[in-house]
């Protein structure tokens, strides 16, 4: 069995002493920062990418791997217990999860969430096992052409799942794609848009721009709002849970980790919108859909096992086909191109040792993660007690370090300034700063891309439409586009009616 | 302005617009090339008139689609964060992390509506510190610790 001859290869590498060192610090951190509300998973990564420069690739990869899903874990504990979403993929718990709690069944909640994270966290270290090698090999066929037609899906399918309006999104993607185009270019070594500052000739700093954008605007945002007292967290009557609650929650837990791991895969998925399809599922099936809200299990254990699932499995089209589907991925690709590795393909067969182990330690992270939560449940609920007045400065601080720190120069803070700037403006707006990071980063290999397919097409542009599988994607990406903006012209033609009449 | 419908697609609109055009007069520059062999400016030219169109979309559209007002702006807490970060870019060079990190953290302090002084300075002070063990001993990021002035600056 290759499976589990990879697998075994994998378990080999994760269980060293630095790699579960690393993975424990990284669901450590995953989980403080899903605790603590103001600070996604997103502006931690970039924070904690410099202090990854000198590490292996593989051990990097593990610990900002670990912040991802351990975020998850950690948000959903304060959605539980205090009501407040510590990250988005856990607002739907919040729902039920907080009704839970005020009906003293803090702990089973709490259980509930934690057991259906690890056995969906289980299954999706299996599917992508078993996913990724077959799809990492149908990878390898295809030509500049296909790898355009790719990121073109890619792109598309992450404007169709962005929140708000579809036209900002795309409009942000645009932008990012020439953000991403400044510095020198490959091909012919002109210096773009670099305003004769020689820090712009290797382009934007990446980390300075996503501290700006998520951390910097964020922080800002928030603090525009009058900040919320006595947070008042419920209280934790021991963690138990009731076979017949666990029998109950059980179908929910699987259904919920089909739904995450499938969702997960596509482009533009992650843990967050498989939580908001696995919620919507657990009321369509369920016998009387009027208990949700009101505390029903169900309406926990489907969307935490299914965040977490899909957290995991959207791994699967970073590391196959080097596609970021969403901004955790977009920075995971962005560290493993400074550890020298490219995204795609060829990382499973170049690198087996380090896409095995990453899978691995997601295993042995989701265990430390029960126990790290379970048990220790009150520890987390203490730290809500950091006053974000204290907290706030502290994550400006350690982001201009960071952003210091990925080149040793100033410049790298006076990027993160001007994106923060920009940022707030976007908040503003409306426009989702997502998309313009996936467009940043898949710029200059969708130009490169771009270049390729029509010098070996002789400048013919029907390249992209004649060949089988580009047009596949193509038509994908049409389809998805028209499946998003159809139902957004009629709500607006709708209300200009409703003007008229 | 009071015809527009929603003053935030249009504004954004305009903004996106204002990218594209700069875009394309920058891109002016470099060699556009044709189909076949691509020059530096073909790819970016192309995103400039792409952001003019769908800007200029967004922007028109904006005139007439759902009623959707401006939500207040409060520009103080964003102009303290981004003014204390800029005087930590200016300062870490010649005072060094301890006082630079400091000021960041106090003057950031500021921004929020619960500002008390002395607990920011005792934070800024004790992370100050943290972060020289940390950054500076521990990951050995360069960064000089004490003002340049001050003899015995590492």
């Amino acid at each position: 069995m290759d499976l589990l001859a990879n697998l075994a290869l994998g378990f080999g590498v994760a269980v060293t002493p630095i790699n579960l060192l690393y993975a424990f610090i990284g669901v450590l951190v995953g989980t403080l920062i899903g605790v603590l509300p103001g600070i996604g998973p997103v502006a931690t990564i970039a924070m904690l990418l410099p202090t990854t420069y000198a590490l292996p690739p593989v051990t990097a990869l593990i610990m900002l791997a670990g912040i991802y899903y351990g975020a998850s874990y950690g948000g959903s504990t304060t959605a539980i217990l205090v009501n407040l979403p510590g990250e988005m993929s856990s607002v739907v718990t919040v729902l039920d999860g907080h009704q839970m709690a005020l009906q003293g069944r803090a702990g089973a909640a709490l259980c509930v969430a934690a057991l259906g994270s690890l056995f969906a966290g289980c299954v999706s270290t299996f599917v992508i096992a078993a996913f990724a090698p077959p799809l990492a090999e149908m990878a390898l066929s295809f030509d500049a052409a296909e790898y355009f037609s790719l990121m073109v899906l890619g792109l598309v399918s992450a404007i169709a799942l962005a929140h708000g309006s579809v036209l900002k999104a795309v409009l942000m993607t645009m932008l990012g794609l020439l953000l991403g185009t400044v510095g020198t270019d490959i091909n012919t070594s002109v210096a773009r848009f670099s305003f004769d500052v020689p820090e712009l000739l290797d382009g934007i700093g990446f980390v300075a721009m996503t501290m700006g954008l998520f951390a910097f605007a964020e922080i800002a945002v928030n603090l525009e709002k009058t900040e919320v007292h006595n947070l008042c967290a419920s209280r934790i009557d021991g963690l138990w849970i009731k076979w017949a609650e666990f029998k109950q929650a059980f179908p929910a837990i699987l259904r919920g980790t089909a739904i995450g791991s499938a969702l997960g895969i596509i482009p533009g998925g992650g843990a967050t919108l498989a939580a908001f399809a696995a919620y919507t599922l657990e009321k369509r099936v369920a016998k009387d859909p009027s208990r949700f809200g009101k505390g029903a299990i169900e309406g926990v254990a489907g969307p935490e096992s299914a965040n977490n699932a899909g957290a995991q499995t959207s791994f699967i089209p970073m590391l196959t086909l080097g596609i970021p589907s969403n901004a955790v991925m977009a920075l995971m690709v962005g560290a493993l191109i400074i550890h020298d590795i490219q995204p795609g393909p060829d990382v499973m067969k170049n690198n087996p040792e380090m896409f095995w182990g990453l899978v691995a330690s997601m295993w042995i992270g989701n265990l430390m993660l029960v126990v790290l939560n379970l048990p220790l449940v009150g520890i987390w609920v203490k730290l809500l007690r950091v006053p974000y007045r204290l907290l706030f400065p502290m994550i400006l601080f350690c982001c201009a370090i960071g952003a210091y720190s990925t080149s040793n120069n100033i410049f790298d803070v006076w990027v993160a300034v001007v994106f923060g700037l920009l940022g707030y403006v976007f908040v503003k707006l409306g426009c989702e700063p997502a998309p313009l990071l996936l467009g940043y980063i898949l710029g200059p290999m969708m130009e490169e891309n771009l270049r390729r397919a029509l010098v070996l097409s002789r400048g013919d542009f029907s390249v992209f439409v004649t060949r089988p599988m580009s047009l596949t994607m193509l038509i994908l990406a049409g389809a998805l586009l028209a499946l998003v903006v159809a139902p957004s012209i009629r709500k607006k033609r709708e209300v200009v009616f409703q003007d008229e009449g | 302005m009071r015809r527009i419908n929603n003053p935030k697609d249009f504004w954004a609109g305009l903004f996106f617009m204002s990218f594209g055009l700069a875009a394309f007069l920058l891109s002016r520059a470099y060699a556009m090339g044709d189909a076949t062999r691509m020059g530096p400016g073909y790819f970016p030219r192309a995103l400039g008139v792409l952001l003019l169109v769908f800007g200029a979309v967004l922007s028109v559209r904006a005139v007439r689609s759902a009623k959707e007002p401006f939500a207040a702006w409060r520009l103080r807490p964003l102009l303290i964060v981004l003014l204390s970060l800029g005087i930590f870019c200016v300062a870490l060079k010649w005072l060094g992390l301890v006082v630079s990190g400091i000021a960041l953290i106090f003057i950031a302090s500021m921004a929020s509506t619960e500002f008390r002084w002395k607990a920011a300075l005792v934070s800024g002070a004790v992370q100050s510190v943290f972060a020289v063990g940390l950054f500076v001993y521990g990951l050995k990021i360069p960064l000089s610790v004490w003002p340049a002035f001050m003899a015995g600056g590492r």
